[in-house]
């Protein structure tokens, strides 16, 4: 095979990876920005919408089943946020990180009771397991494709809304000055519920359409979440198109260590580049230093 | 004062209890089960207790053995050798078994094999690991096939086809470590060459970049992926993206065929070594596994709606095999059921056929392995 076939096909197997983690990122995105909480359980969202869309795809048709799923995965993340924020009354920050924390495993064994340990997966959105798209030598599943145009898609949406919706307007206000905020009448804790919502709808949605490349069982929420984080920080919070970036950054530096060194060093590297880019960027590669970082621990 | 009198009784009510437990002729006979029931190897610890769960009640309800029910103790160690640990010494010391069944993995085992040994209690394992018979332990057996059995099978396939260049992937796990070292151990006398050896993360979610490095070593005639699930499916799928068409082999951590389902058109034409459980519909009448293995599959498939896996049939092939001793020993004496095991002959189980001996703790042959491939998303033997 040619060299630059070769680099191209790298290219894309990092495109791949790294369009997974960016759509985990744009949700830890979300919730960072809007309420300042890290939400380990991000990962678990992802799983739960695979899983149900599964469930539900077994008697409705596919698009519907993902709909659902979506909207399903929205109301649990409101509902957590009900049950388990706001009724503390110290809104500490760090005490509500470890909750996340918490709901994760909890999540994760309640999905191992209700649909057991198996693997399932969804079938690919067009085309089946052994389509592939060629593209100047060198091939990819079309899932990734779909994969990618999802991210791109949440990440215009979220820009749309953040800017133009007074919804999101008033998001952005809390996450900048909750005080002032709540003097303006925004209603903080309902704002709070509506970004999990709507990070766990986009988890959701991630979760479905990642499913027929990597399958959905009830572990594979806590990698991902990992990655996703990683790919976040990189990207620097409070801009969802940064949460993108990252992922396909951590993706295509994965696949091209592949290339050089054995595939185990892969993880390694990733991090490594991670840590080198944060001592010269503490803030990420887009993320502002502005007093939106200097979060009460 | 009633307090301590209160907390003083109970006291002495829980230290008897243990005394009323033991030995009495119509008491159920305790056998030890340890399996990764939930956990990352759950998709082997499941159907082992499943499967266990309907072997028991099935001879308990033809009268049990020696006129004795069994009591299948069962210990869910999530694949963490810790508490394989722990639950061997509970089992050993305060349930008092007979003899342990599992655990499902090889780390596991081999955790608690010096254990057992000391104790002088048979341990039955369910895992697939060479060292846990080599050094032979007089009290310790395993069920599975051997990975040096699968790997050669592999490797007699790829002569026939004329292969002799391949690529090696496989997981980061204990698994895997143990398949890669018999591959490269065993390649050189059976003239194949390994170009390329990579080892990826088990929970990795794809793997085209790996399979891009095999792609670009020039002449791999075929891939061999160790791993488990879910990595399998995905190899096979990424593969076929990426436009990497030569064979695939996969080791016998393929034994379900819901494997196969779940890469659907890319698992066609996959070849493996496995137990004659998956394609006992191919067999012959006259085939002394058939009646076991098509009565296994049925029971088990009927009660638990789901396909049968070569993992479930270790399990049965563990109880099987203390069953027999027990049978052939007379009494649930640990010593004499430890002798009677390590005289089996010709037993018959789902993995194949059992002859064990003071050196073969194992007692399979090369013929316990048959290689099957993928045909229409079902397994059937492979044919020349």
């Amino acid at each position: 095979m040619e060299e630059g076939n070769l680099a191209l096909q790298y290219l894309l197997s990092g495109v791949t990876k790294g369009s997974i983690y960016a759509i985990v990122a744009i949700g830890f995105n979300l919730i960072y920005s809007a309420t300042g909480v890290l939400n380990f359980a991000q990962g678990e969202f992802v799983m739960l919408g695979g899983m149900i869309a599964y469930t539900l795809w077994q008697f409705l048709p596919l698009p519907v089943a993902v709909a659902a799923s979506v909207v399903l995965v929205a109301l649990i993340g409101c509902a957590l946020e009900i049950l388990f924020f706001r009724k503390l009354r110290r809104h500490s920050i760090l005490h509500m990180i470890i909750i996340t924390m918490g709901l994760s495993i909890v999540i994760q064994e309640a999905a191992l009771h209700v649909w057991d340990e198996k693997v399932r997966s969804l079938p690919y959105f067009t085309g089946n397991e052994i389509s592939s798209v060629h593209l100047f030598g060198a091939a990819i599943s079309p899932q990734v494709i779909w994969v990618l145009g999802t991210a791109v898609v949440s990440v215009v949406f979220l820009h749309g809304f953040l800017r133009y919706t007074l919804q999101g307007r008033a998001m952005r206000a809390c996450s900048s000055n909750p005080e002032a905020a709540a003097l303006a009448g925004i209603n903080i804790s309902n704002m709070r519920t509506l970004s999990f919502g709507l990070s766990a709808a986009l988890g959701g949605l991630a979760g479905c359409v990642i499913s027929p490349i990597t399958m959905t069982h009830y572990e594979m929420g806590a990698p991902l979440a990992i990655k996703g984080f990683a790919a976040a920080i990189l990207g620097g919070f409070g801009n969802p198109m940064a949460a993108v970036v990252g992922g396909l950054f951590v993706g295509i530096v994965e696949a091209f260590s592949v290339s050089k060194m054995p595939a185990a060093y892969s993880d390694v590297v990733a991090f490594a580049i991670l840590l080198l880019v944060l001592f010269v960027r503490p803030h990420g590669l887009f993320g502002e230093p502005t007093a939106e970082s200097l979060r009460e621990f | 004062m009633k307090r301590l009198i209160v907390v003083a009784v109970l006291g002495l009510c829980l230290a008897s209890g243990p005394l009323f437990a033991q030995g009495k002729a119509s008491e159920p006979i305790k056998i030890g089960a340890i399996f990764a029931v939930t956990g990352p190897a759950s998709f082997l610890g499941a159907p082992e207790q499943k499967t266990v769960e309907m072997f028991v009640d099935k001879v308990n309800k033809e009268g049990g053995v020696l006129g004795r029910k069994l009591e299948i103790v069962l210990k869910d160690s999530a694949a963490d050798p810790a508490k394989a640990g722990s639950f061997a010494k509970q089992l050993i010391e305060e349930d008092k078994v007979l003899a342990i069944i599992g655990p499902s993995t090889s780390g596991e085992t081999m955790q608690i094999k010096a254990l057992c040994e000391e104790n002088k209690v048979p341990l039955i394992s369910c895992a697939a690991a060479e060292v846990i018979v080599n050094p032979v332990a007089k009290y310790v057996f395993k069920t599975p096939q051997k990975d040096s059995q699968a790997v050669t099978w592999i490797f007699n396939t790829m002569k026939d086809k004329g292969i002799s260049k391949i690529a090696v992937v496989s997981s980061n796990d204990g698994f895997g470590k143990a398949g890669t070292e018999q591959l490269v151990n065993l390649a050189k006398d059976s003239g194949i060459e390994i170009l390329a050896n990579e080892v990826y993360d088990k929970q990795a979610t794809d793997l085209t970049d790996v399979l891009t490095k095999v792609k670009g070593t020039a002449g791999v005639q075929a891939v061999v992926n160790w791993s488990i699930v879910p990595a399998q499916s995905i190899v096979a799928k990424n593969m076929k993206q990426i436009g990497l068409n030569v064979p695939l082999f996969q080791s016998h951590g393929f034994g379900n065929v819901k494997y196969a389902q779940q890469a659907g058109a890319a698992a066609e034409g996959t070849l493996f070594p496995a137990g004659r459980l998956l394609v006992v519909g191919e067999l012959p009448d006259n085939h002394p596994q058939k009646a076991l293995l098509a009565s296994y599959k049925k029971d088990y498939e009927s009660r638990f709606k789901e396909d049968v896996s070569t993992f479930g049939g270790h399990a049965y092939d563990a109880l099987l095999v203390v069953v027999e001793g027990l049978k052939k020993a007379g009494s649930p004496d640990r010593d004499k059921v430890r002798d009677a095991i390590e005289n089996i002959k010709g037993l018959v189980g789902t993995a194949g056929i059992f002859n064990f001996s003071p050196e073969d703790h194992t007692g399979l042959a090369l013929d316990a392995f048959e290689m099957l491939t993928v045909k229409n998303g079902k397994f059937v033997i492979y044919k020349k």
